[in-house]
């Protein structure tokens, strides 16, 4: 028997076996990608939320240095410039990722992967980065330094 | 003796017809040119990847996958475990001497567009290969957890990230989080050792059994020259024993580099450290990363990052498909355009690549 001269009503169980069996296969594929591909997607791991992070006592922060901050599981470039004033900023390279550094002799935020500067307000002004680092705002509660999110 | 092997022969051929293949080789010739030379390299680059094979078990043995132990795992295996230095030294030195070959492999055979009709299936096993190499080398590269890789790490799979779309899950997914941190060690570890090797594995067993199928293919020139008799060469044993005189010279080159410039393991990891200055990739993507440090930030709309990418992007994949656009070659005629734009990426490779080391 072929398909030409099958009557309606055969055509028409045809056609439904033909769903079913195919739907079958679509819901058997799914079945086992979609777990798999679940299962390659990393969990997403409960952040403790930090807002701001102590970074030390004034006095210990020497002039005309950058040092880098844990804040959260994010580095941040704490600066104290040549004339005394505090800075914070994301110290990850808005470019590919690295983490920066200060550079005394240059008086600029640089980073080593590719060549990046950053003026010490965090604007990008040589080099392949194509944004300025996050801000974050350096707080003094006396002799106290600390870092915080700015909101 | 010789009677126990003819013995031996005689089992096995009365169950699996061995004279077939006994056959088969004997007919084997390989043609003799004054290009003869670059067929060498093939064999070669199988060569380093089987050291690889034996050496990567053998450092198997004692490596730690974890962000805690990975670096101290290799200290020991360098420091406490007899002659562990040479082993790993040599993985190290024959996976740079294993890309050069397959890159010396892949364009001579561009230039003598052995790739063309009928071979266009080995060129794309072979170029899967080599891009599976790179894999092998990217993801080798942070298993010591050292400094250098880190970045280099960051630096790779945040590229990963810049394209528009899919760039970001493919990120996720190669770092196995948002950040590069021990969850991508252990990722790294598995493509690496796992992964890598399984795909590498059929794609070597279809492109080895398609050139012994089909035969070494023959400069276009040498195809049509009209001189009646061609001069070839039996495969076994002449070519063979050749291609095994080679490879002993690539093992004597390999112990030398490998004892007398031992491999670096640096400073381990810190997540919290800046990059160090004149930090570079392997030798081999030093050409990109040089480029990306030329594009400006901003390209007409696009990000220069993303520009960068796209272009070598889409260059690897014109490469990759050569055989399909290049009719001429196919048809037994002289492709000029092939011809220079190949000398054009060999010598942008070059270039870009010593501007790098002098940077």
């Amino acid at each position: 028997m072929n398909e030409h001269n099958a009557s309606p009503r055969e055509q028409g169980k045809r056609d439904f076996l033909k769903y079913v069996l195919g739907g079958g296969l679509f819901a058997w594929v799914v079945s086992i990608v979609y777990p798999l591909l679940a299962y390659l997607t990393p969990p997403k791991q409960a952040e403790v939320e930090v807002n701001s992070v102590k970074a030390g006592k004034l006095s210990e922060i020497e002039r005309d240095t950058g040092t880098i901050v844990r804040f959260g599981n994010k580095p941040v470039i704490l600066v104290r410039t040549a004339s005394g004033e505090m800075r914070a900023f994301s110290a990850t390279c808005t470019h590919l990722d690295c983490t920066v550094q200060y550079q005394k002799d240059m008086g600029v935020i640089w980073c080593a992967c590719h060549n990046g500067k950053y003026d010490l307000n965090g604007r990008n002004v040589s080099g392949p980065p194509p944004r300025p680092l996050d801000e974050f705002k350096v707080i003094l509660q006396g002799e106290e330094v600390s870092i915080s999110k700015n909101a | 003796m010789t009677k126990l092997w003819i013995k031996l022969y005689r089992w096995v051929n009365e169950r699996v017809h061995l004279e077939d293949l006994v056959e088969f080789l004997g007919k084997k010739y390989v043609p003799v040119h004054s290009h003869s030379v670059w067929y060498y390299f093939g064999g070669v680059s199988l060569f380093l990847f089987i050291i690889q094979v034996v050496t990567g078990i053998l450092l198997l043995l004692y490596y730690k996958g974890s962000e805690q132990l990975a670096f101290e795992s290799i200290q020991f295996i360098m420091s406490k475990v007899e002659f562990g230095w040479l082993i790993r030294s040599i993985h190290s030195w024959a996976a740079n001497l294993f890309v050069l070959s397959a890159m010396i492999h892949m364009f001579s055979v561009y230039f003598t567009k052995a790739y063309r009709n009928p071979r266009e299936m080995t060129w794309l096993t072979g170029m899967l290969m080599f891009f599976l190499a790179l894999g092998f080398g990217f993801s080798g590269y942070l298993l010591p957890w050292n400094e250098l890789a880190f970045f280099a790490t960051k630096v790779g799979t945040d590229i990963a990230g810049v394209l528009p779309i899919i760039g970001e899950p493919i990120m996720i997914f190669l770092r196995g989080g948002e950040e590069v941190t021990g969850a991508t060690l252990s990722r790294f570890f598995g493509f690496h050792v796992a992964v890598l090797p399984g795909i590498f594995t059929v794609l070597l067993g279809i492109h080895l059994i398609l050139v012994q199928r089909q035969g070494m293919s023959e400069p276009i020139d040498v195809e049509n020259s009209q001189t009646a008799e061609r001069k070839t060469m039996p495969f076994f044993p002449n070519f063979l024993l050749r291609d095994l005189l080679f490879w002993l010279l690539v093992l004597n080159l390999l112990a030398i580099l490998a004892v007398f410039f031992p491999w670096e393991l640096g400073k381990k990891a810190d997540l919290f450290a800046p990059a160090p200055a004149g930090i570079r990739p392997e030798w081999y993507f030093m050409f990109m990363f040089q480029t990306l440090k030329y594009i400006p930030a901003q390209l007409w709309i696009v990000d220069g990052e993303v520009f960068g990418i796209m272009a070598f992007g889409i260059a690897g994949l014109l490469w990759t498909l050569v055989p399909f656009w290049d009719r001429k070659s196919s048809r037994g005629e002289k492709n000029l355009l092939i011809t220079y734009s190949g000398m054009f990426a060999v010598m942008y490779i070059i270039i870009l690549t010593i501007l790098g080391w002098r940077s």
